[in-house]
């Protein structure tokens, strides 16, 4: 299949993505990105017009649970996992709207 | 220049009032701790499973059936893939493909008569954490209490004309999930959001011009502001001969302005795809009549009971109804008393003078509807003056106090004893010969001086018509 990761792709996706590549690193994410869009290429050999679309392999349903509070206050143990935080909160690079 | 016309649809956000959020047993609770009501769930923790909250879909259904919409039966969760650090999971659950609700519509209101706004689908999801900005670090710090809070979100069809034609649909929207209970839509708090979908075209044309996204609006105010200075900005591109751009913009209320925020996604953007951990919902026929028949009376129909139940003006009825919480307080209160009309009349004067007096809203008013109903029955036998009742009342609505009770320990019964009463009568005379030389001329006006000052003695304890008789009769006698 003809490359269809073209500059324009690319740089959207790093937009989507949040990505800042070298002009190096975005020729390589390219290249492997092709790849990986001809391995599932194969699909489209079958035909599949008739096919529902198929969401869940179980045939679970109606999987609730009820309205009942069932969780403390985890703030310690959840911020453990953060590599940083700050007056009980996670850190992260400023990030503005 | 040439006419234009203002083409809004609204995407509205309604955070549910359920007690745990959408995908697992953490707390809703608005004002915790940063980050004391969060679990591995919707902090987006690899290997946690979410599992809906029943409540939601109940809410949703609510929400669907009273604004005339079509259920999707056959429902289920997608992924939205966006990132963002409020945003955990490098998802949002939502609904793209099978929305829960679809193709509803309300009726509002406007100066200009009735008119029916289309509701093109409702979906349930999940809301996002809370970012704030740390100006000492030059960092953003994140508190996940907010993230998987339940919402629906409502998209109306692009049917409104003006911002108060928007205004007006809001305020339905609320008032429909006030009463529901599935919300308290409150701007301010946040818990309903409104983004303003908006374009403009010239009047009579059919074509939709293209249109921008307004967001971060927290009042109608806001909302009236933001959709007038965004139709001026379009207008005038269009004038200078340049196009609108398909934009999402942020409104600042306070330059009463807005800028663009980024180029709107496109739904591929998102690349939405069926969440593998939530299995589909099936709603049957017996879940909806369940739901559809506990559905409370609206706004509307009470309004037109109350004209005819309690022989109330529109207006009073429409004030009496604007909140869920005071309808039934009045109902319950009318319920208790052999005067209902009279209990419509307090409602409408102490009852609202007060709540506004102390800045309360209509929800935040508590007192037995019982105590309300005594102290009307104790001034139409006319055992407290009508001043003194007042100020008991404020002792029921601030302090839910007794009225008998208080009456009797604070010496506010009228006092039957005729004779204490002839004596002051007497006695007031006495004090004050000029007025009563004016009285007996024929001067009427000195009537009100005089029974001014015998209730003041008596401590509003007489009633002003037994006094009216006796002070009648005194003079008479002293002609």
């Amino acid at each position: 299949m003809a490359g269809i990761i073209d500059d324009a792709t690319m740089e959207n996706v790093c937009i989507l993505a949040k990505l800042s590549l070298t002009e190096e690193e975005k020729v390589k994410a390219a290249a492997e990105m092709q790849k990986m869009l001809d391995y599932v290429e194969k699909l489209d050999e079958l035909d599949t017009r008739n096919v529902e679309p198929l969401s869940h392999i179980f045939g679970d349903r109606n999987v609730f649970r009820e309205d009942v509070v069932t969780n403390g206050d985890n703030s310690v143990s959840m911020l453990a996992n953060a590599p940083k935080s700050k007056e009980n909160q996670y850190q992260v690079p400023k990030t503005i709207g | 220049m040439k006419q234009y016309e203002t083409v809004i649809g609204l995407e509205v956000h309604v955070e549910l009032a359920t007690r745990t959020k959408i995908f697992c047993g953490c707390s809703t609770e608005f004002g915790g701790a940063p980050n004391t009501h969060t679990c591995p769930v919707c902090t987006g923790m690899p290997g946690s499973l979410p599992v809906l909250n029943k409540k939601v879909v109940e809410f949703a259904l609510k929400a669907g059936l009273a604004t005339s919409c079509r259920i999707n039966q056959y429902c289920k969760f997608d992924r939205k893939n966006y990132f963002y650090p409020d945003n955990p999971q490098n998802y949002q659950i939502s609904q793209l493909y099978l929305p829960i609700c679809h193709d509803g519509s309300v009726e509002i209101e406007t100066s200009a008569g009735k008119k029916t706004v289309r509701i093109h689908e409702m979906h349930m999801e999940e809301d996002a954490g809370k970012l704030i900005h740390d100006e000492w670090e030059d960092c953003s710090l994140v508190d996940y209490n907010r993230s998987g809070v339940p919402l629906i979100e409502i998209v109306s069809e692009p049917d409104m004309r003006s911002a108060e034609e928007v205004i007006a649909y809001l305020e339905k929207l609320r008032c429909i999930m006030q009463y529901l209970g599935v919300s308290d839509c409150k701007l301010q708090e946040g818990s309903m959001r409104a983004d303003v979908n908006l374009s403009v075209r010239e009047v009579g044309s059919d074509l939709f011009g293209t249109r921008t996204e307004m967001k971060n609006l927290n009042s109608f105010k806001a909302i009236a502001r933001a959709i007038e200075g965004e139709r001026e900005r379009q207008i005038e591109l269009l004038e200078e001969g340049k196009v609108v751009v398909q934009e999402t913009r942020r409104w600042d209320d306070n330059k009463e302005s807005s800028h663009a925020m980024r180029s709107k996604e496109d739904a591929k953007d998102y690349r939405y795809f069926p969440d593998p951990d939530l299995p589909p919902i099936h709603i049957s026929d017996e879940w909806i009549s369940q739901i559809r028949s506990s559905l409370p009376e609206f706004r509307e129909e009470k309004q037109l009971r109350y004209q005819e139940e309690f022989g109330l003006p529109p207006y009073d009825a429409g004030i009496l109804t604007e909140s869920r919480h005071l309808a039934e307080l009045f109902e319950q209160t009318a319920a208790c008393s052999v005067y209902p009309k009279k209990v419509a009349n307090w409602f409408m004067t102490e009852v609202l003078r007060l709540m506004k007096d102390q800045g309360m809203e209509p929800e935040q008013i508590r007192f037995t509807p019982q105590h309300l109903a005594a102290l009307i029955d104790m001034v139409e036998k006319k055992e407290v003056s009508g001043k003194n009742a007042k100020l008991v009342f404020e002792k029921i609505f601030l302090e839910d106090t007794d009225p008998v009770a208080y009456v009797q320990e604070h010496g506010l019964k009228i006092v039957e004893d005729t004779g204490l009463l002839e004596s002051t009568v007497g006695r007031i005379l006495d004090e004050n010969p000029g007025p009563l030389a004016e009285l007996l001329g024929g001067k009427d006006k000195v009537m009100g001086f005089f029974v001014g000052q015998i209730m003041r003695q008596m401590k509003g304890k007489a009633n002003p018509d037994t006094v009216r008789e006796v002070l009648l009769r005194e003079v008479e006698n002293r002609r």
